[in-house]
């Protein structure tokens, strides 16, 4: 059987699924270290959006996108990761559903 | 469209949508960021056959190298078997409607893909151009080094930012353990 070539859409939707996905694992997990996983999962498949357009439209402008944000990624799960080990430090705990400084 | 190897691409993608329903499944932190790993890699793999080959080095390289190696330090740091690593945490009714809503935005949006003609005019630099002026790599860099020149320098003021800001978060409380540590030896040498 021959494989038909893969189509652009079908690309885009992967990278569809995999954002849901991490969309479903922000919502649902009450844990700050697997809640930032997710977002890394949300953030790849954008990624992989733009590099699929770049791919089907011949341009560079999207590789170039995900070269910044991949070092905006980095920036970000350094920051995210030293403000969960401070949290850890001070309140003992990184479940969302305790973290209620603000309330009281 | 060059086209794009369908064995390689179905069997990158799923073990990329496996792995991450694995992410953010299951309950045991270390089998979450290990499968996070693999999807990674999987990613890399569609990025090298959709011809972004210094994409898919960089992805290698900062995410499953770099981002990775966080991660698994932070896990190692915290305690695993905390309750709150647990999914059923969560109620059920909520988790229930999260997956519903997440299902239908990505119906959604894999009609619209299917269905939306493109109507943007392709652009310079098709495969056989690219292929012609030396490879992605160098195409990527010497657009890096010229009409991109401004962000990739802010780059740099970015990356500053988050060192000084994860030192600072990173660091003990400063001035208090200081102050605690002056005040323990002024005890000491009143005590000798």
């Amino acid at each position: 059987m021959q494989l038909q070539p893969v189509e652009p859409w079908v690309v885009l939707s992967f990278s569809a699924a995999i954002f849901f996905t991490g969309l479903f694992g922000l919502l649902v997990r009450r844990n700050l270290l697997i809640i930032l996983m997710s977002i890394e999962l949300m953030l790849n498949a954008v990624n992989l959006t733009y590099v699929t357009f770049s791919h089907q439209l011949s341009s560079m402008a999207g590789q170039m996108s995900v070269f910044f944000i991949i070092t905006v990624a980095a920036a970000e799960s350094a920051v995210g990761l030293g403000l969960v080990i401070a949290l850890y430090r001070t309140l003992k705990t990184v479940d969302t559903d305790e973290i209620t400084l603000l309330k009281d | 469209m060059n086209a794009v190897n369908p064995i390689a691409f179905y069997l990158f993608a799923g073990i990329a949508l496996a792995f991450s329903m694995m992410t953010v499944l299951r309950r045991n932190p270390v089998s979450s960021a290990f499968s996070l790993v693999m999807v990674f890699f999987s990613f890399a793999g569609i990025y090298a056959l959709l011809g972004a080959h210094l994409i898919a080095a960089l992805q290698v390289l900062v995410y499953a190298g770099a981002i990775m190696v966080l991660f698994v330090f932070v896990v190692m740091l915290l305690n695993s078997d905390a309750p709150s690593f647990d999914l059923r945490r969560t109620p059920g009714l909520f988790r229930i409607v999260a997956g519903l809503v997440c299902l239908a935005l990505l119906v959604i949006f894999v009609r619209v893909f299917r269905h939306s003609p493109s109507t943007i005019a392709p652009g310079a630099f098709t495969v056989d151009a690219i292929a012609a002026s030396g490879g992605n790599t160098r195409v990527v860099s010497e657009l890096m080094f010229s009409e991109y020149i401004l962000p990739f320098e802010l780059t740099s003021v970015l990356l500053l930012a988050g060192i000084v800001g994860a030192v600072a978060l990173a660091k003990r409380h400063g001035a208090a353990g200081r102050n605690e540590s002056k005040k323990g030896a002024v005890d000491a040498a009143a005590a000798r």
